[in-house]
């Protein structure tokens, strides 16, 4: 399990507006392809240095593919992050201002203190 | 010596930016008295008249990542930009450019590490809305020399509550000590409770309204003690999973004083969290 394997998506998708648009409408393909090509890149390296060593277990990976932000909540994802990038992908579908927000609230009602450990 | 002139603790809302320059049947029906507000708080740095901000903030996950995460960070540039894509993207904040004062930043550097804190530095910064948002509300004009400092609220492992106190104490002895003839502000952001990403995100008001009231307690008398008494990491998960912001609250007490009054508060209970702003003039607003 890898909290900031998750995490590290999230980050790395939510600051390309491409890549926002491509995890919208083909979830399963951008993070099969994430995984295969980018998990291990060192963000602040060039190409050539990599890890070797960071992978999704099959829950995090099948969360990730199907948009599915509460396992992502109780997966100890970091909140902030997961908000942030499901707002730029759905905040468009709901007329109602602040409408995406209120559903995501409604669809973590379940949880109550303790929430996840989010430490990575 | 420089002077310390103002010290400022406000809330930082990114939505504040959009609200406040919308027009028609798109400005919201809170914008009116919130503008009111932060141009009567504005009037309390206006009135300063600073020549440098130190400006306190978070970075929330823009430039600073798990992979290398400081603790405290200070900027060392000749310039910071601003902003970010998903900032602009989110809450439409325009990108901005601010001016560094390099030589208060190397002060605080040197004299910050042989205090005692082993600050992170960084020589090429570009800032967020933690940083920001203060510019838009309390300068506009965007017009005076910063120095950024970075603290981490965000990522666990946090530091302690007392550590944020301790830090806000000697940035205003390195601010008091800087060989200089300027006049200082330290102006820093954070938050009351507040929920992001979780079940109470977005309600009608702030997720802890209690806590709020104790907190706007605790800073506006400057209550040190009896904040540090209540206030843990492992507490500060009861009011709303983004609430650690109130460190950098807690780092501003530290600057104003243990028992220091603010000279100016308001608040402003918004849906989903509760705006504060608070001044203290370190002396006591005679200039």
């Amino acid at each position: 399990m890898s909290k900031y394997l998750l995490d590290k998506f999230l980050f790395t998708v939510d600051r390309d507006a491409e890549l926002v648009e491509r995890y919208r409408e083909q979830p399963r393909e951008t993070v099969t392809w994430w995984e295969a090509e980018h998990a291990n890149r060192l963000l602040n390296c060039v190409d050539a240095e990599r890890s070797t060593w960071l992978a999704f277990d099959d829950t995090e990976r099948e969360a990730l593919a199907t948009h599915d932000y509460p396992t992502l909540f109780a997966l100890g994802a970091h909140p902030f992050l997961t908000l942030t990038l499901f707002i730029a992908m759905f905040e468009r579908d709901h007329a109602e201002p602040l409408g995406f927000q209120k559903e995501y609230a409604r669809r973590l009602a379940h949880f109550s203190l303790p929430y996840p450990d989010i430490a990575t | 010596m420089a002077e310390l002139v103002a010290v400022i603790a406000s809330t930082h809302h990114p939505f504040y930016y959009r609200a406040s320059t919308s027009t028609g049947e798109d400005r919201p029906p809170f914008a009116d008295e919130w503008v009111r507000k932060v141009e009567a708080f504005r009037e309390t740095l206006t009135k300063a008249r600073p020549d440098v901000l130190v400006m306190v903030g978070s970075d929330h996950f823009h430039q600073l990542w798990l992979d290398n995460m400081p603790q405290f960070l200070v900027g060392k540039a000749p310039f910071y930009d601003a902003n970010w894509y998903n900032e602009e993207r989110e809450f439409g904040l325009p990108r901005m450019t601010l001016a560094g004062q390099e030589d208060l930043s190397a002060h605080v550097l040197r004299e910050g590490l042989d205090a005692g804190f082993d600050l992170a530095f960084s020589n090429e910064l570009r800032i967020d809305h933690s940083i920001t948002c203060p510019i838009i509300t309390l300068r506009p004009e965007a017009d005076l020399p910063i120095v950024p400092v970075y603290t981490n609220i965000f990522a666990p492992p946090l530091p302690q509550p007392k550590r944020f106190v301790q830090l806000g104490r000697t940035i205003r002895e390195l601010v008091e000590s800087w060989p200089s003839d300027q006049r200082v502000a330290v102006i820093g952001t954070g938050h009351l409770s507040l929920e992001l990403g979780g079940p109470r995100q977005f309600g009608p008001h702030g997720p802890d309204p209690q806590f709020d009231q104790k907190a706007v307690e605790w800073i506006s008398s400057g209550d040190i003690e009896g904040c540090l008494a209540e206030v843990t990491l492992d507490s500060l998960h009861a009011p709303g999973n983004a609430t650690h912001g109130f460190m950098d609250f807690m780092l501003m007490m530290g600057v104003a004083g243990e028992g220091r009054k603010a000279d100016y508060v308001d608040t402003y209970d918004l849906f989903h969290t509760m705006e504060a702003y608070f001044t203290w003039y370190p002396d006591g607003g005679k200039a």
